[in-house]
């Protein structure tokens, strides 16, 4: 796997829910954040609940936008339209995680 | 035509009875309660009534407990959620929210939760849908505003897709729900409980509200068994129902009489009251027995004896109850009041009666149902209990035992106004002896004996007999009573003797004037015979001498013609 798709590493899901405006908010705020911090490590999908809503199941989508961290493991869930970076970077586990900051 | 609200039946036994039909028809219901009050079975029991008896599909959005324990849990309630499942008339779907992974940041919606639901009912074209317990999003979530905000969204939509919807919620302290549900919710809130009373659980429902609809607002008491949810309504049985007007023996001829002369009415309730060892299950297995005679099937509810020592004690009275039950008659049921709480023991009881049908059911004896619950509560259930029966038309038989010193009038559970016939035992004690009573107190539609008897257990069965009253008016009993027995029967003697002197006297006197009369009869005819033959005599001697002149004035006249 590391031969075929060596620069793979942070494999992530977007459900939305149709071109709501935090949906589109979500979308933008991720893709600027992942240039930002995972240039050519990343893979974004983006998947609409509003069209295949049989994928909500599997990944327990209760509230859009989620964001959902597929790799690295553990899979990691960030709900909201990613408009705070400083705490989607942590959600992301791309910050290190004082335990204060974990309590909202 | 006015636009009633329609209702959805739930299919839960005596819900629909009190809520007049069921829950709002494409409504949201919210049903809370603390934990372990049966919320979940509730809801599940909603969703498979409504798949089974009114062919209406459901979903079942889980928040808390997993599928497979879902499923298990009412297999025990001999319900298959899997093959529901695979025959597209159920979805259970879990909705998981693991905090620990999940950061929140700006705004979001639930709009996920909405489309899940939306696709589960779509996938089976469900009419109704439980949300169990949907206040985990407050723990889950932390953003509580935008809970709420989307709750309401959720309940109106609800609404817009028609699906009569429970939401249940757990209790809160000083309100219905923990994180006030119950402001969105606002057509119908069921209210579920769990209370311990001197260590018995009873379980109760009420309806706290029901926009648009009357409904009772009792708290009724309800069961979770193997058949699911049982409410109980007190009230729900009028007092409608038609009356037998056969007459069927007690088993006590002497009985019979006093009562009237045939025995009691078929379908009424009668109590037998008395203290201990007055013979109140010896009268009772007499009414099974003649019961069974007739063919006639008998459930016996023993709350203190075992049936096996019940049929070895009536043997001693010459009542083989023992036979009865091997003929499939007599169902003995055995259990002790204070095992389960009240509603369980008359769930239990109802279910048995009506699974029988029996024509005669014994409860011996219901004073030990106070000892499972308060009197009161005794009393409610024993009120159901009779008026159930009563309108079963099954004869309900209640043995009663009164502690001594008590006024009798006062220790029979309070319910002998809902008794027909009352027979009241007593054990009399004097002459340093104890003997038994009875007598009726009351029978209704009947022209019964104001008589006390005194009761006699014998080896074939029970006998009455006359009670003695004294020179001075008290009532004599047991050896008193044989006593005055003999001394009646040597004066009777005595009488007797008297009377047949004086009839033979009588009849002496009469045989020697008739003999006087024959004689009299005798001389009479003797001197008729004699006065006729001398009359016969003189009236021949009158006409001879007639015929002699005659003959001789013709005589004369022939010869002087001649001249």
């Amino acid at each position: 796997m590391s031969d075929t798709a060596p620069a793979i590493q942070w494999d992530l899901r977007l459900y939305v829910a149709g071109q709501s405006p935090k949906s589109a908010a979500a979308v933008t705020n991720l893709k600027k954040l992942c240039e930002t911090h995972l240039a050519g490590k990343y893979r974004i999908e983006v998947i609409d609940l509003l069209k295949s809503p049989q994928l909500s199941v599997d990944d327990q989508i209760v509230a859009v936008p989620t964001l959902v961290r597929k790799l690295p493991v553990p899979m990691r869930k960030i709900i909201g339209d990613l408009s705070n970076s400083e705490r989607t970077l942590v959600g992301l586990q791309l910050r290190p995680t004082p335990a204060d900051t974990r309590l909202s | 035509m006015l636009d009633t609200l329609k209702k959805c039946p739930t299919g839960i036994h005596g819900l629909d009875t009190i809520t007049g039909g069921g829950l709002p028809r494409g409504r949201p219901t919210l049903l809370c309660g603390g934990s372990g009050s049966g919320k979940t079975l509730f809801g599940m029991e909603f969703l498979i009534r409504g798949i089974q008896q009114y062919d209406e599909h459901g979903v079942f959005m889980s928040f808390e407990e997993r599928p497979r324990d879902l499923a298990e849990n009412v297999a025990s309630l001999g319900y298959d959620l899997s093959g529901m499942i695979a025959d597209k008339t159920f979805v259970i779907d879990q909705i998981s929210i693991d905090r620990g992974e999940i950061t929140e940041t700006g705004e979001f919606d639930l709009e996920g939760l909405f489309i899940r639901l939306g696709f589960a009912i779509d996938a089976v074209g469900a009419k109704r849908v439980v949300l169990d317990t949907i206040e985990t999003l407050f723990s889950a979530l932390t953003n509580a505003q935008i809970i709420r905000s989307e709750l309401r969204r959720l309940f109106f939509w609800l609404k817009e897709r028609g699906v009569t919807a429970i939401v249940t919620g757990e209790r809160g302290d000083g309100s219905l729900t923990r994180n006030g549900l119950e402001e969105y919710v606002s057509d119908c809130v069921v209210l579920l409980d769990m209370r311990i009373t001197e260590q018995i659980a009873t379980r109760r429902l009420r309806i706290v509200k029901y926009r648009g609809s009357a409904h009772g607002t009792n708290e009724y008491p309800f069961l979770i068994d193997e058949q699911g949810i049982t409410v109980l309504p007190i009230t729900a049985i009028n007092l409608a129902y038609p009356v037998s007007r056969e007459l069927v023996s007690t088993g006590i001829d002497q009985l019979d009489r006093m009562l009237g002369g045939t025995g009691y009415f078929r379908g009424s309730s009668l109590l037998v009251s008395g203290t201990a060892g007055t013979g109140k299950s010896s009268i009772a297995a007499h009414f099974v027995d003649a019961a069974c005679r007739r063919g006639e099937q008998c459930i016996y509810f023993a709350f203190e004896e075992s049936p096996d020592q019940i049929s070895r004690n009536m043997q001693s009275i010459g009542i083989d109850l023992g036979s009865w039950a091997g003929k499939g008659l007599l169902h003995f049921a055995a259990f002790r009041p204070t095992s389960f709480g009240l509603e369980t023991h008359l769930s239990t009881m109802l279910k048995l009666v009506e699974q029988i049908k029996p024509l005669i059911v014994v409860l011996d004896p219901v004073s030990s149902f106070a000892a499972a619950g308060t009197e009161t509560d005794a009393r409610a259930m024993l009120m159901r209990m009779i008026d159930f029966l009563k309108s079963q038309r099954t004869t309900a038989l209640l043995t009663s035992l009164t502690t001594a010193g008590h006024a009798a009038e006062q220790s029979e559970v309070g319910i002998s106004s809902l008794i027909d016939t009352w027979v009241l035992l007593h054990n009399l004690e004097q002459a340093g002896e104890r003997t038994r009573t009875l007598s009726i107190v009351k029978s209704r539609g009947m022209n019964h004996s104001n008589q006390a008897r005194e009761l006699l257990l014998t080896d074939h069965g029970i006998k009455l007999v006359d009670i003695f009253v004294g020179p001075e008016g008290s009532i004599l009993t047991g050896s008193a009573r044989t006593t005055q027995e003999a001394t009646d029967r040597a004066t009777v003697s005595a009488l007797n003797q008297d009377i047949a002197r004086k009839q033979a006297a009588l009849q002496r006197r009469r045989s020697a004037v008739q003999a006087r009369i024959a004689e009299m009869q005798t001389e009479l005819a003797v001197e008729t015979e004699e006065v006729e033959s001398a009359i016969a005599q003189q009236t021949s001697a009158v006409s001879g001498l007639l015929t002699d002149r005659t003959v001789q004035a013709q005589q004369r006249e022939n010869t002087g013609d001649q001249r």
